[in-house]
């Protein structure tokens, strides 16, 4: 005599504390075995793109900061980059070096968050890990609020530069973090990736094969943990990545474990640049027009970079006017979600939310 | 040997458990904000504000409201208007400070304070008479002059002459405020020629 059973459906979220915001899942579970997903998104949506265009040019940093909410330094650079070419403006070069330093440091912020998530998801870190993270975090947090006020939304960046020359009392912090934090990151690697119960639970679960990752245009960590040197830093170097040296990271098991120990890696070339910013750094002007107010001639501009969660841009058209006509967000995080189906299908049901936390999205930016 | 990683985590975790902690406890400590801290109360100069409105023309989201009356000033002479009301919707100002940057007299700063909790949303409304009665603790943000001059905001207050790009306000209404050799210059030149203006 057999059992009869049937397939269930979950609904997991949208006010689950590990889906980074409020992301929904109907999952459908055979036993333990996860036979399909299915993600709800919507939930978290503010027309961003719509309340661009009633703004002014400048108005717009504003919003950015609003949209990937862990890394809005590289919200802000991708935005004011796409201005830049759009007005067709130079931007000084202690400009650029301030802009670089700074998104750098939110790359380390935001990698740090994303790693101490993980481990929260793992269960059992989420005391210890995500808390070691989070502390690390917060000495940059800092250091955003000495050069402009604010630890989340920044509004650092203008059109044309920084809105401020970095105070007196931010070198002195910047060059006691980049000398400790590499023990703090190595204390993080033994604390974490030595430990077999993380290896354990992470690796070869949800693989992402390099052709799967190029067909869904996964850009970031994602598609660089599964093999793919792909890196807009390097590729098409923006701001002041042209005047300084660092290697891009690949894994080649694009897994759970393989995505997270990419971003560690990142981190170490992160600080790298910032040494190498912070050493060639010159005094002189950080903003090229103190203006507000824009008038750019029509027509359209998109520049990409390479924020922490992948490939960033914003797709500007102008009609003439001080407002945009169009802004297109491309965002990296609701791409990443492309994959999610093919990467749960025939794993188990604690393997979903551990996958949900290696893919490092965020609700703010998928829903925008 | 299977488990030397874990054994490596626990000295990790004792370590960190011997280290003086990171936290503090908020009430009764508190930490000290930076000079460009963006806080909450706004800080107004009555003596330094036309009533140009650049501030309510380039917040991002509309909050702020001047009403102005140009019969109560000597506007002809390039002189301010009266304001007769400046509100500004704190209950949904996002303290961006693109307000403060757009100010061209330096009249309106961030404030210091970040506890604003109150029991009403009319209350989260300022006010032209809060503004004038507060106490004034300009943020250095966007106000290089501030923090140059060693300025604590937190503490110390600032009168309106001292928070201005330039030392002196160069107003054809304040004449006592207009050093000597700059008044006769003024005077032997004519009209006072508003392209000169501080923006």
């Amino acid at each position: 005599m057999s059992l009869h059973t049937e397939p269930v459906v979950v609904n997991i979220g949208p006010h689950h504390p590990s889906t980074h915001g409020v992301f929904r899942m109907r999952v459908t579970f055979d036993g333990e075995n996860v036979q399909d997903v299915e993600p709800v998104i919507g939930y978290l949506h503010r027309g961003t793109e719509k309340l661009a265009e009633e703004r002014q040019y400048s108005q717009v940093i504003t919003l950015t900061d609003r949209l990937d909410y862990v890394a809005s330094m590289t919200n802000n650079q991708a935005y004011v980059l796409s201005c830049e070419k759009l007005i067709d403006i130079e931007v000084p070069d202690r400009g650029k070096y301030l802009r670089t330093i700074a998104a750098e440091l939110q790359r380390v912020a935001s990698h740090l968050v994303g790693v101490g998530f993980f481990l929260a998801e793992l269960g059992g870190f989420g005391g210890t890990a995500l808390m070691y993270c989070f502390r690390e975090r917060e000495r940059i947090l800092d250091m955003f609020e000495m050069l402009c006020g604010a630890r989340i939304t920044v509004s650092f960046m203008r059109i044309g530069g920084v809105f401020q020359d970095a105070p007196e009392e931010f070198w002195p912090a910047l060059r006691k973090f980049l000398d400790e934090m590499p023990g703090y990151a190595d204390e993080l690697n033994k604390l974490i990736f030595e430990s077999e119960i993380v290896q354990a639970r992470t690796k070869n679960v949800s693989v992402i094969s390099a052709d799967q990752a190029i067909d869904a245009s996964l850009t970031g960590p994602i598609l660089r943990a599964s093999g793919v040197p792909w890196d807009i830093r390097a590729a098409q170097p923006y701001d002041a990545y042209d005047q300084v040296k660092f290697d891009v990271i690949t894994a080649q098991g694009g897994d759970n474990f393989d995505r997270f120990w990419v971003r560690m890696l990142e981190v170490e070339q992160s600080l790298k640049i910032i040494e190498q910013c912070y050493r060639d750094i010159r005094s002189g002007p950080v903003r090229s027009t103190t203006s507000l107010l824009f008038r750019p001639s029509p027509g359209e501009a998109y520049v990409p970079i390479e924020a922490p969660k992948g490939e960033l841009g914003f797709y500007l058209v102008s009609d003439g006017s001080i407002a945009p006509y169009r802004c297109k967000i491309r965002s990296p995080s609701f791409i990443s979600l492309t994959l999610f189906k093919e990467m749960l299908v025939g794993w188990k049901l604690a393997d979903i939310i551990v996958s949900l936390g290696s893919l490092d999205f965020n609700m703010g930016e998928v829903d925008r | 040997m299977y488990g030397s990683g874990m054994l490596k985590a626990f000295g990790v975790t004792l370590q960190n458990f011997l280290r003086k902690p990171s936290t503090v406890q908020y009430p009764e400590e508190r930490l000290q904000q930076h000079p460009r801290f963006r806080g909450q109360e706004f800080t107004w100069y009555e003596e330094r504000c036309t009533g140009c409105a650049s501030c309510a023309k380039y917040c991002p989201l509309g909050i702020i409201k001047i009403v102005t009356d140009p019969s109560g000033g000597d506007y002809q002479d390039g002189g301010s208007y009266r304001i007769d009301q400046f509100d500004i919707d704190q209950a949904r100002c996002m303290y961006c400070g693109i307000c403060v940057e757009a100010c061209p007299y330096d009249a309106l700063h961030m404030g210091t304070r970040f506890e604003a909790a109150t029991y009403s949303r009319e209350d989260l409304v300022i006010t032209i008479d809060d503004l004038r009665a507060r106490p004034k603790h300009p943020s250095a943000w966007f106000r290089p002059q501030l923090a140059k001059e060693g300025f604590d905001p937190f503490t110390e207050i600032a009168d309106w002459r001292e928070v201005g790009r330039e030392t002196y306000f160069w107003h054809p209404k304040r004449p006592e405020m207009v050093p000597e050799d700059l008044a006769q210059k003024a005077s032997s030149d004519g009209d006072y020629d508003k392209s000169q203006d501080n923006d």
